[in-house]
């Protein structure tokens, strides 16, 4: 590393630091951006010569990138941005001060993912799903399937691309690569992808199959596949027995056990180590208030909420759904309706958030039973009532589900951790 | 579908289901049943035969799916003659534009629509093209409809041209809506309506869903309790804010 580089490493790991100091939030972010300031070309320097795996995707990505951080972390230390900073900012600081013997997995921004795999090289690329995010609807989505193909096309370093084999999007994307292991790893979330992305024709869609009506375009046949609980790897059959609750995580965990397998960790070895991985990023985490103890669950999109109610039938807790409507979240609420929330019918839900009364109009059409409580601490606090009332079987079990989106999922998290070791 | 039940033909959701327009078809189905008016929501797959409605639902999406939608509607004029035979129509955003005569669908190009309403939608002049309309939008209802002013939130990058018996739906307050000098917002043509607001507007403008009824099953009981309306208002409240307006004045 030149001297250059060293002296913009130095300038960001120390306003990490004094930005931790001052509480300004992620401190990754403003010293990562300090350094790649001072030297444009530093990540690239940083990745050279070493194993980078990159993680990218519309949902599960953070997920993804710590189970994958879990397998390869049986060989030793790994370099990773478990803070959730996925631009090259958060790279940088990632990479910075780990040995080059020391392998790398990174989770990466969708919009960022080909100038970051240009820079860093990866030996494997992780595509997990693509679909709409509340701010940026289809257009953008159509934009980024685009410029991840272009990204294979012109990809010199020929990285091994493990890609979601039931998303349209991500195959479509994925093809133009020297080498694909695809994944069936499932797709909970159908309604972004009516539309063939190579021809424009109509898909249609079965069990395990997807297939263009007017181009060759079909679901490709996977070498690693989900099925019935079991990981099946080019016919060995291997059971996920992962901390992490529902079926979208068990997908999850098929693409990082085929990344892992690339890197030279035997799927067996692979899935073992996922097992303990609890929380991510506060997600799935038991966090504890005064007001009571919660599962946390963070819901961005239509796509995310589907794989969350797979995720709550696995308990009957009184349940907090907290929505806002900020830039980050999306300003406009209309995706309430494109929700199921009609599966909730049977349980009791407190509604809370900026926007819940969005929120509380969908609910009063779903036929679900709720009530629309202002402020997150008295929302928490009401629910915890109701859990009084019907005391839940475990003693260790937290109190109430609460499911989130963006702005409001920090608010919850913020004050709050999570409880060490809990099962 | 039995004959007493009133169906509501929810057309094509795959492709027009992007700004939850499809929640629509719900608000329809649960204003009858509540009233104890069976109600039945059939969803039409492309390519499927339209099915007999007395309600049909055309919801928002992009340039490709409005493409097969335009085709599949226009096949043997189906969607014409259901009209003409008195069934409803309420057709959001893509959806209002498949209807039109023709519809811009990229640069420069043009697809033709179904011709349901005698309306034209373009791309606004090339000096204001990156004014997408993007936000909450409050319209005034044309005051023979005799309706509250309707909120919803708009996202388009469409110019929407009435002409001949097209009527604006209503004038903007706040927003963009057609994109025309005269502030005009959405269409009426007989029982067909148009309109660029999402929400879904009929989930927000309660009483827009039941205008939409009425003319199906004439005059509606009230709904047995003010829960859902209620929490409607609530929800208006705070689009009018958003837009900078308060009740005051409706
Ligand atoms: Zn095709």
């Amino acid at each position: 590393m030149g001297v250059r580089s060293s002296l913009a490493v130095l300038a960001g790991t120390a306003a990490s630091q004094s930005s931790r100091l001052l509480r300004r939030g992620s401190g990754e972010v403003i010293g990562g951006r300090i350094a790649l300031e001072l030297q444009p070309g530093l990540l690239a320097e940083l990745a050279a010569d070493r194993v980078v795996a990159c993680v990218s995707g519309t949902n599960g990505k953070t997920t993804t990138t710590r189970l994958l951080v879990a397998a390869l972390a049986t060989r030793g230390p790994v370099a990773s941005n478990a803070g959730g900073a996925n631009m090259p900012e958060g790279h940088v600081v990632a990479l910075s001060g780990v040995p080059r013997d020391r392998p790398a997995v990174l989770e990466v921004d969708e919009v960022y993912l080909p100038q970051v795999v240009a820079a860093v090289a990866p030996r494997t690329i992780v595509l997990l799903n693509l679909s709409r995010d509340q701010l940026d609807r289809m257009a953008e989505t159509r934009r980024i399937v685009a410029a991840w193909r272009a990204m294979l096309v012109g990809a010199t370093e020929r990285p091994v691309v493990i890609a979601n084999a039931d998303d349209p999007l991500v195959t479509w994307a994925a093809m133009p690569a020297g080498r694909v292991v695809w994944v069936g790893a499932g797709l909970a979330w159908r309604s972004d992808a009516a539309i063939c992305p190579s021809c424009g024709g109509l898909l249609t869609f079965a069990a395990e199959s997807w297939a263009c009506e007017e181009c060759p375009l079909r679901r490709p046949e996977p070498e690693v596949a989900l099925r019935d609980g079991e990981i099946d790897v080019r016919g060995e059959r291997l059971p996920v027995e992962l901390a992490l609750p529902g079926r979208a995580n068990r997908g999850n965990a098929a693409l990082a056990t085929a990344a892992a397998d690339v890197l030279g960790i035997a799927p067996a070895d692979a899935l073992a180590a996922m097992r303990a991985v609890t929380g991510v990023g506060g997600r799935y985490a038991v966090h504890r208030r005064p007001e009571a103890t919660y599962r946390l669950f963070l819901a961005k999109n239509p796509a995310g909420w589907v794989e969350i109610f797979d995720m709550l039938a696995e308990a009957d807790r009184p349940l907090v759904l907290a929505i806002n409507a900020r830039t980050a979240d999306g300003r406009d609420t209309s995706w309430l309706w494109d929700v199921p929330f009609e599966k909730l019918r049977g349980r009791h839900v407190v509604v809370t958030g900026e926007r819940g009364a969005d929120l509380a109009l969908r609910l009063a059409y779903a036929e679900v039973d709720h009530e629309l409580v202002p402020g997150t601490d008295a929302a928490l606090r009401t629910a915890k009532r109701r859990r009084d009332q019907h005391p839940a079987a475990g003693a260790d079990d937290p109190d109430l589900d609460v499911v989130a989106n963006y702005t409001a999922f920090q608010a919850l998290r913020g004050t709050v951790a999570p409880v060490s070791g809990h099962q | 579908m039995s004959d007493s039940s009133v169906a509501i033909a929810l057309l094509y959701p795959e492709l027009l289901g992007t700004y939850g327009d499809n929640g629509n078809a719900t608000v329809l189905a649960q204003r009858l049943r509540w009233r104890g008016i069976a109600a039945e929501v059939v969803t039409v797959a492309p390519r499927a035969p339209l099915p007999t409605g007395e309600i049909y639902l055309l919801g928002g999406g992009e340039d490709d799916p409005q493409r097969h939608v335009a085709r599949d509607l226009a096949e043997g004029g189906r969607l014409t003659a259901a009209v003409e035979g008195g069934a409803v129509v309420l057709a959001v955003c893509a959806g209002l534009q498949v209807l039109g005569r023709s519809f811009a669908t990229g640069e420069g190009r043009y697809a033709e629509g179904v011709g349901l309403l005698d309306i034209e939608t373009g791309r606004p002049p090339r000096d204001q093209q990156h004014k997408r309309a993007v936000g909450e939008a409050v319209v005034e209802p044309r005051r023979s409809l005799n309706l509250p002013m309707l909120v919803g939130f708009e996202n388009h990058g469409g110019l929407t041209t009435l002409r001949g018996h097209a009527l604006p739906l209503g004038t903007v307050r706040v927003g963009i809506g057609n994109g025309t000098a005269d502030r005009a917002e959405g269409v009426i043509s007989g029982h067909v309506v148009g309109t660029y607001l999402h929400g879904p507007v009929l989930a927000l403008n309660p009483a827009l869903a039941d205008m939409l009824l009425g003319w199906v099953v004439g005059e509606l009981p009230p709904l047995p309790d003010d829960t859902v309306d209620a929490a409607a208002e609530r929800v208006k409240a705070i689009r009018l804010e958003a837009a900078g307006l308060t009740t005051l004045g409706m």
